[in-house]
């Protein structure tokens, strides 16, 4: 059983399509292990036993963890916000749709930080994941428990979201692959809304084969999405060993000089370079000037995107609603609606709305919205450029490795730096991939835990990506796992 | 940088109803959060066009055919408080 849980996800598919392992005994292993989830990666998890519909296809059977912002017809769909406790929606996102067309089985519904707001998953309206690295420790966010149960041997893979890294950061937290497709590579239909420009689905997974195989099964565009496009001649699996005749640049403002960059993440980052050298590739700085200014724009953008969708939680149509109170000067519709947003919603929610509204008020529109879109211009520009000297951008993808629980909770801006490495990319519409690079002490001492490098390429180039973090995965030989090393 | 009666003018638009403690805490924090927003202020962004979207797509059509929407039943479903095959809400004018 234990030996079905360390195995990839792509090595399991080749050993059902062998006949050595069934689907069925695949599933449970992994609904059994989901059962003991003592990280609180899981919301909902699907019974062992329970393995339905067709093992065929491309995934043959495989169990996958959804997190919870994805709509999934008939199961509970929460985004980790109390204003949707007990929703089920009418419906399934695209994503999931597609997954399980192409054999795939929903595993369960992992615990996020509230509407994918927040870097520690400690914003869930149903409380905190715990990193297997160290449960004292957060597993990063918002796909905080994606990342949790692909690293801690609950799931063989998830999916996530990332909107300013949701995806990137806690798979660098966590010690595993995590991927950000292009924006419009994969429908956002039925992925619940946080910043419509931004957010985009992609895998959390074990190694970069395993997302390359969610990905293929995902991508394309999607009639119920206008944004989505898909990704031109689809998705190779990768296959790449060197990187000879390839250049990568390394951008100083978010390496060297990037704020809060700890110590032993340097280290295994600079380590890193080092190996992507000896794999043939020209290794050079560059710059992204505007690239410091990317969480400026990015917590005036999100936010402004973010008080427009959350605009639909006013206990009309499902979710929470609070009765009405008498004597507030407003009508009982409009006491309504505020006090059911009031009961719903937590800290980090309501903190963004106010900073979303705020931004996209009468007489301060241009002074924040307006600005934010222009610098995201310049960030888009700086990237463009950077693209005609090399082929690839390496960072660190988090300045530091995972935190303690409260370490940031009570300072939003500290939080928010978190996402410093990971914010500029989507701003810019980029895929981006973060691997697990090696493991480093955080500063000031503490157990070892993982670190993971950022890898970037031009719009819609996934599968040379995918390459690209292939071969570097293979020259940095990651083999630790939580709990003890391989 | 933005003081209680901010805030409260704000959480009003925002829908949001707010406790005396929240109004105080969230004065501070988003004084804190402009604070480094503003950090913009030092680029020169004259001239520049503003990004809305990365994806560069314009007016994605379809054909325009009907079909089936959903059961009026499965979207009810759902929703805290039903009635007649409707969404009930508080009164609009009391």
């Amino acid at each position: 059983m234990s030996d079905i849980l360390e195995l990839t996800a792509g090595q399991a598919l080749e050993r059902i399509a062998s006949g050595e392992l069934s689907s069925a005994e695949y599933f449970d292993a992994y609904a059994e292990a989901a059962a003991g989830d003592e990280l609180g990666a899981y919301l909902w998890r699907a019974d062992a036993g329970s393995a339905n519909g067709t093992a065929d296809g491309p995934l043959r059977g495989a169990p996958i963890a959804v997190k919870d912002i994805f709509c999934t017809e008939g199961i509970a769909t929460t985004a980790g916000s109390r204003i949707l406790e007990g929703y089920r929606p009418p419906y399934t996102a695209t994503a999931v749709r597609r997954l399980t067309e192409a054999g795939g089985r929903v595993l369960g519904k992992t615990n996020m930080d509230e509407f994918a707001m927040g870097s520690s998953n400690e914003n869930s309206g149903y409380g905190p994941v715990r990193n297997p690295w160290d449960p004292e420790r957060v597993p990063g966010g918002s796909s905080g428990g994606s990342a949790a149960a692909v690293a801690g041997r609950l799931a063989p893979w998830a999916i996530g979201t990332d909107t300013g890294g949701s995806i990137r950061q806690p798979a660098s937290l966590c010690g595993v692959v995590g991927f950000k497709p292009t924006y419009g590579a994969i429908s956002r239909y039925g992925m619940i809304a946080f910043a419509s420009s931004l957010d985009q689905c992609g895998p959390l997974t074990r190694d970069v084969t395993d997302a390359a195989i969610l990905l293929r099964a995902m991508e394309g565009r999607d009639p119920c999405d206008s944004t989505s496009v898909g990704i031109d001649g689809g998705v190779e699996l990768p296959s790449r060993t060197d990187l000879k005749g390839l250049r990568v640049g390394v951008p100083r403002e978010l390496s060297a000089d990037a704020e809060g960059l700890e110590k032993g993440v340097t280290e295994v980052f600079e380590r890193t370079l080092g190996l992507i050298a000896d794999l043939g590739a020209e290794v050079d700085d560059c710059e992204l000037p505007h690239s410091a200014h990317g969480l400026s724009a990015y917590y005036v953008l999100a936010p402004a995107e973010a008080s427009a969708n959350l605009a639909r939680y006013d206990g009309v149509r499902y979710g929470l609603r609070a009765g009405s109170e008498d004597g507030t000067g407003e009508t009982a519709l409009v006491s309504m609606y505020e006090r059911t947003r009031a009961a719903g919603f937590g800290a980090e929610v309501k903190r963004r709305i106010m900073l979303g509204t705020y931004a996209l008020s009468s007489g301060y529109y241009e002074a924040y919205y307006g600005r934010a879109q222009r610098v995201r211009t310049k960030i888009a520009e700086d990237f463009a450029a950077a693209f005609e000297s090399f082929d690839y951008l390496v960072t660190p993808t988090s300045p530091t490795v995972a935190f303690k629980l409260g370490a940031r909770a009570e300072n939003p801006l500290a939080m928010y730096m978190s996402d410093y490495c990971t914010v500029p990319m989507p701003l810019a519409g980029l895929p981006a991939i973060s691997i697990p690079a090696g493991l480093a002490e955080p500063d000031g001492g503490g157990p070892e835990l993982p670190v993971g490098l950022q890898i970037t390429s031009p719009a819609f180039t996934e599968s040379g990506l995918l390459d690209a973090a292939h071969a570097i995965e293979g020259a940095i030989g990651f083999g630790a796992r939580p709990g003890g090393s391989s | 940088m933005i003081d209680r009666d901010q805030v409260l003018h704000v959480a009003r638009l925002a829908r949001l109803e707010l406790t005396e403690d929240e109004l105080e805490r969230m004065a501070g924090e988003l004084s804190g959060i402009l604070e480094h927003v503003e950090r913009m202020n030092e680029l020169d962004l004259d001239g520049v066009e503003p990004t809305s979207h990365v994806v560069a797509l314009e007016n994605v059509l379809r054909p325009d055919n009907p079909r089936p929407s959903w059961r009026r039943e499965q979207v009810l479903e759902p929703a805290p408080d039903p009635e007649e095959g409707a969404f009930r809400v508080p009164s609009p004018q009391a």
